[in-house]
């Protein structure tokens, strides 16, 4: 496969189903592809390879990962204390992510302690339970805010978090990486643990959000 | 270095935006050059921390004007032609004038085993801690131009050890040498006060990770 109309056609996340093919490239698009074709020639990359690697991404990491972790952490109180006590190591307990796993910090939000992680030099974040970081948390505005203004971002992103309530916000500034745990919904105490799994957001995971049950699950 | 990549606290980037609707790449380059890295990184010719530094020397007008993707594209071009895996004539050029001397590529079957191996910063070595849980600490005021991992908004400032990591390779020396030089690593907590002024709230906090090599008794 190294016909490059062909590989394009494999990919769908295009704006307005705009294919990179049809329309003549400038910019970025245009740099990256020089780039890809110097390194094949180099004999340093292989096509395919880079094809997998964004599949992988594209389907098999993200937040249902770290959804499945925090559920589990809601009905299993041992469970809870291991994870809390080294995160890297319950982690792991999950066989599909097993070896995936980074070494990991869990937060536990409480009805008077509300966590938030950013990294403010880059944009560290736990690729294994989360995924690929939405771009909000990539973006200036966030990192340059979020140590500053916790309550202010929040309320950004439609979060209020009341005064007597501490904010605690966790800068990844090296190879450890961070999951809040957030707080299980009231309402959900006959859920199964899929069910609670399915109500954990990303953002939750992050820390800017809080949980609720939807109406129609009411 | 102390430069625009270091942009905790800073005013003036506006609200934070979440975005309706999201795809893990937005646009098809991307993801290519996402891959792009992973697959170049296979040859091990730069670390994690180098690969920081690399994008930390953007020059900070380009910095600000570029996305996420573009930085991550410059830095790779830079770590690429520094590494002499490729020269800036061909970079210039996008015409390859001789293969490079490696023996082997990623290859697709071997994407899953890569993503689950990442190089982990943990080292297994008996280095002393020089500091103990509810320590009081100062931060290092340093200027350096190299690579670091210690803010500028929490440089010769007063925290608390919060929690011991245990011995990691420091970011700073395994930028500029690939030397791990293994330490401790540990998470400091800042009172928002102590951080930004008075009229911080009282009750929040930030928390960093930081290494032995930034702190000492305060």
């Amino acid at each position: 496969m190294t016909d490059p109309d062909d590989r394009d056609h494999h990919h769908h996340h295009h704006h307005d189903g705009e294919t990179p093919h049809n329309t003549p490239l400038s910019g970025p698009a245009l740099r990256v592809k020089a780039l890809e074709s110097l390194l094949v020639d180099k004999g340093l990359i292989d096509t395919k390879t880079l094809d997998e690697i964004v599949d992988t991404y594209e389907t098999r990491v993200g937040p249902k990962n770290g959804a499945r972790i925090v559920a589990r952490s809601w009905v299993d109180p041992e469970f809870r204390k291991r994870l809390l006590d080294n995160a890297t190591s319950a982690i792991a307990e999950f066989g599909y992510i097993e070896s995936w796993a980074e070494d990991m910090v869990a937060l536990e939000n409480t009805p008077k302690i509300r966590n938030m992680v950013v990294c403010t030099l880059c944009s560290c974040y736990p690729w294994p339970v989360l995924g690929l970081p939405p771009a909000w948390y990539k973006s200036d505005a966030y990192r340059a805010r979020a140590v500053l203004d916790p309550r202010g971002v929040l309320k950004d992103l439609g979060e209020t978090v009341p005064t007597d309530v501490e904010v605690r916000v966790w800068d990844s500034t090296a190879e450890l990486r961070y999951l809040v745990i957030p707080e299980r919904p009231a309402g959900t105490e006959t859920w199964t643990e899929e069910q609670l799994a399915s109500l954990v957001t990303r953002d939750s995971m992050i820390g800017v959000a809080g949980l609720t049950i939807p109406d129609a699950q009411k | 270095m102390n430069s625009i990549h270091d942009i905790g606290g800073m005013h003036g980037f506006g609200p934070v935006i979440a975005e309706e609707s999201e795809h893990v790449f937005n646009e098809y380059w991307q993801g290519r050059v996402f891959a792009l890295r992973m697959a170049c990184t296979f040859h091990e010719e730069w670390n994690a921390d180098m690969g920081r530094y690399a994008r930390e020397r953007m020059p900070p007008a380009q910095f600000l004007s570029a996305s996420y993707y573009e930085r991550a594209l410059f830095a790779l071009e830079t770590l690429l032609v520094e590494s002499t895996l490729i020269s800036s004539d061909e970079l210039n050029s996008g015409h390859a004038t001789a293969k490079a001397p490696v023996t082997s590529t990623l290859q697709p079957s071997a994407v899953a085993a890569i993503v689950r191996s990442r190089r982990k910063a943990r080292i297994d070595a008996d280095v002393p801690a020089s500091f103990k849980i509810g320590d009081r600490v100062l931060t290092s005021n340093a200027q350096p131009i190299g690579h670091t991992r210690l803010p500028r908004y929490a440089r010769g400032r007063r925290g608390t050890i919060d929690r011991d990591h245990g011995v990691f390779a420091f970011a700073d020396t395994n930028a500029m040498k690939r030397d791990r030089k293994p330490q401790h690593l540990y998470s400091v907590r800042f009172t928002a006060s102590e951080l930004w002024g008075p009229d911080a709230p009282a009750s929040d906090s930030v928390y960093l990770d930081l290494w032995d090599d930034y702190l000492e008794r305060a």
